[in-house]
């Protein structure tokens, strides 16, 4: 693989873990006033995707969106502004950790509501096809999403409509606390996609290269206008659902999983794949670390000195 | 009787339109008016397209889309399946993405499958982004019950929608206005819900062969008197008239204005008239519970209390889900006697 390409995927990684590290030291503050789902544990799957997108093809996420926008580009100063509430923030302190927009990378906005970007997403797509245009769309959603009938809505209506989607099901074993055991009939989400003869893969979401290979074939089939493709990436978050702290103090999910999961760290696992196959050296990984470290420093500088809304703000930005 | 004939017969009722010395007024219907809207919208801007269940059918959604998609191809006029909430999102993120959607409904029942997608959505959308996104949707559904449509075919429920910040509502009752307001609401960078009414759609009025605006959130007086402020909207417009020509010969002289736009609502017109009438009562066809007709009432009481010469009346549905029989149907609806006695009583004092 191309030195460089591994240096980008090394580099998105990084950004998205550091970014995350930097919010657990810091949210213990409770200046960041809002709830946070960390996406520590699943960089791999926005990482591998997002390395194959072009600022303007479209990003549609959920409540777990930061690893996404990261991946994709966006600014992390305004990202890390919007943590604190700050008017210097993408969503204007309006938004929080949840609502997430980042015009220049054509992401219009996140949805809280479990599968809410789906069909909006679907709708995004449309739109490209209906004005003849090249961008293709993403769609991230995670394994509780696939319980919602929008899904399987926007699912039937991407199909009929050949749009260019690709969506990524990040099945992380759990919705909250319960697990997919107990919410879904059949484990294999990724079946779902033969009731619409949509082409699927299922993935080793911990897998940066993996997920980088395969998203990269299936965007490029629908670049050329194959209609849209599915993929379910397995992973596990290595936080608790909501908040910097980890389940296993909480008791929500065994010791022993969340350890054995912790062993197969995508970044940890991509690090040493480097190493091993000497894809990189030691000091240019350190160059890339560095570098990240200070962008998440800036930015969260810059989120904490940046002034709040003004009461006058409350009212703006309805009509 | 058919599915879409207006139940009472006022058919030789005739809004004027404030200006009708526009070049090329013709006495056409509210159907044809809407129809007529849609079929500019979609010549005058390439990113207007309309989308909905059936609405390329031989029926075209009781004549309002009718052979669109014949005239504008069938990527701009297209039947969907049957999935009201994820063709709101579909909306949206066509929005989004740089078109101006119109998603129709044929009765805004539908619209309750749909709720996500319009309130925690599209309602939302602008302020979770501070501002740096618009939606320019349309959301058209048709009120307006009769023919045993029941419980789950003809609710008024648009109060539910003018409750929540960041929608506004549209609900025309003149020929003039439909075309008007309709493309407005296309033109507006915001969601709006456009809800027409089924008993209007055969009534006439003089409506502009081109194209026009009518602004969105301003009420129009529709009927100029000294007696009782009438405040309404939609088809209880075309009733407060007719009890307007009842009552004048008996000597009461009804004002009536006409909401068009039941959020947001500049309320000054409605403010003005009740300080000069010093009486006022709301017409409603919605519930009157947590409905317009009580966010009226309570509006002028607010802001004219001193100037009241008694408490603001509402007539609204009754407060029960709409009954199929045609018996209990008719008296679910406000009807033009009933207005007419408590309009009557209160210009007398009473
Ligand atoms: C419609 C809806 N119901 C419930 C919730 C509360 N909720 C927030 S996140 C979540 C779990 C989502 O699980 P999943 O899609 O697998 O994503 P994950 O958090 O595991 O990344 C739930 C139930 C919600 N936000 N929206």
């Amino acid at each position: 693989m191309d030195k460089r390409i591994i240096k980008d995927l090394y580099y998105r990684m990084v950004k998205i873990r550091k970014f995350e590290d930097k919010i657990i030291q810091h949210y213990p503050e409770q200046q960041m006033r809002c709830p946070v789902h960390l996406y520590i544990g699943q960089e791999a799957i926005a990482t591998g995707v997002c390395a194959h997108l072009k600022k303007s093809d479209y990003l549609f996420s959920y409540h777990r969106n930061h690893g996404h926008l990261i991946a994709k580009g966006a600014d992390i100063k305004e990202m890390f502004a919007e943590l604190y509430g700050k008017k210097t923030g993408c969503s204007s302190g309006k938004g929080g950790s949840t609502h997430m927009v980042s015009l220049e990378n054509s992401i219009f906005g996140t949805s809280a509501i479990v599968a809410g970007g789906i069909p909006i997403g679907t709708g995004a797509a449309l739109a490209v096809r209906l004005q003849r245009q090249r961008q293709i769309v993403v769609i991230f959603l995670g394994d509780g999403a696939i319980e919602q009938g929008t899904f399987f809505e926007s699912m039937n209506f991407a199909k009929l409509k050949k749009l260019p989607i690709l969506f990524v099901c990040e099945n992380n074993f759990y919705a909250t606390n319960s697990s997919q055991k107990v919410r879904q009939a059949n484990p294999d989400i990724y079946k779902i996609a033969d009731f619409f003869s949509m082409p699927k893969a299922l993935l080793d979401g911990n897998d940066v290269i993996q997920v980088y290979k395969k998203s990269g074939d299936f965007i490029a089939r629908i670049r050329k206008g194959s209609g849209p493709c599915f993929i379910e990436a397995r992973t596990y978050r290595f936080r608790t659902h909501v908040g910097p702290e980890t389940d296993i103090e909480k008791g929500f999910r065994a010791r022993e999983e969340v350890e054995k999961w912790m062993k197969k760290c995508p970044y940890k696992r991509f690090h040493r794949q480097i190493l091993a196959n000497k894809l990189l050296k030691e000091n240019e990984l350190l160059d890339i670390e560095h570098r990240a470290d200070e962008e998440v420093k800036e930015a969260w500088e810059f989120a904490v000195k940046s002034p709040y809304p003004e009461k006058e703000d409350l009212r703006t930005d309805i009509y | 009787m058919s599915w879409d004939k207006v139940p009472v017969d006022l058919s030789d009722l005739r809004v004027l339109p404030e200006d009708n010395t526009l070049a090329g007024n013709r006495l056409i219907t509210y159907r044809q008016a809407i129809h007529e809207a849609f079929a500019i919208a979609l010549k005058q801007d390439p990113k207007v397209f309309l989308f909905g269940e059936g609405i390329d059918d031989p029926a075209g959604v009781f004549g309002t889309t009718l052979n669109l998609h014949k005239q504008f191809s069938k990527d701009r006029v297209f039947d969907t399946p049957i999935c009201e909430n994820t063709l709101t999102g579909i909306a949206i993120g066509a929005s989004l993405a740089g078109m101006r959607p119109v998603l129709i409904h044929m009765r805004t029942d539908f619209l309750l499958v749909s709720m996500d997608q319009i309130i925690n959505h599209a309602a939302k959308w602008k302020y979770m982004f501070g501002g740096k996104v618009n939606l320019p949707i349309v959301i058209r559904a048709i009120i307006g019950g009769g023919w045993g449509s029941a419980a789950q075919h003809s609710q008024p429920i648009q109060a539910i929608f003018a409750h929540i910040p960041g929608l506004r509502v549209v609900m025309p009752s003149t020929a003039y206005d439909a075309k008007g307001l309709l493309l407005s609401s296309i033109a507006c960078p915001d969601p709006v819900m456009f809800i027409d009414h089924r008993w209007l759609f055969d009534y006439k009025d003089y409506v502009p062969e081109e194209a026009y605006l009518v602004p969105l959130g301003k009420p129009v007086l529709r009927r100029q008197g000294k007696d009782v402020t009438v405040i309404t909207s939609s088809f209880m417009t075309a009733i407060a008239l007719e009890a307007g020509k009842k009552l004048q010969d008996e000597g009461i002289d009804i004002e009536i204005v006409d909401l068009r736009t039941v959020k947001p609502i500049d309320a000054e017109l409605i403010f003005s008239s009740v300080k000069k009438t010093k009486k006022a009562i709301v017409l409603d066809f919605g519930y009157a519970f947590c409905g317009i007709s009580a966010e009226i009432s309570s509006m002028i009481t607010e802001n004219c209390f001193s100037f009241l010469a008694r408490p603001v009346e509402r007539i609204a549905l009754a407060d029960v889900p709409t009954p199929a029989s045609h018996v209990l149907e008719k008296e679910f609806y406000p009807n033009l006697e009933n207005i007419i006695c408590k309009i009557r009583k209160i210009a007398k004092g009473g």
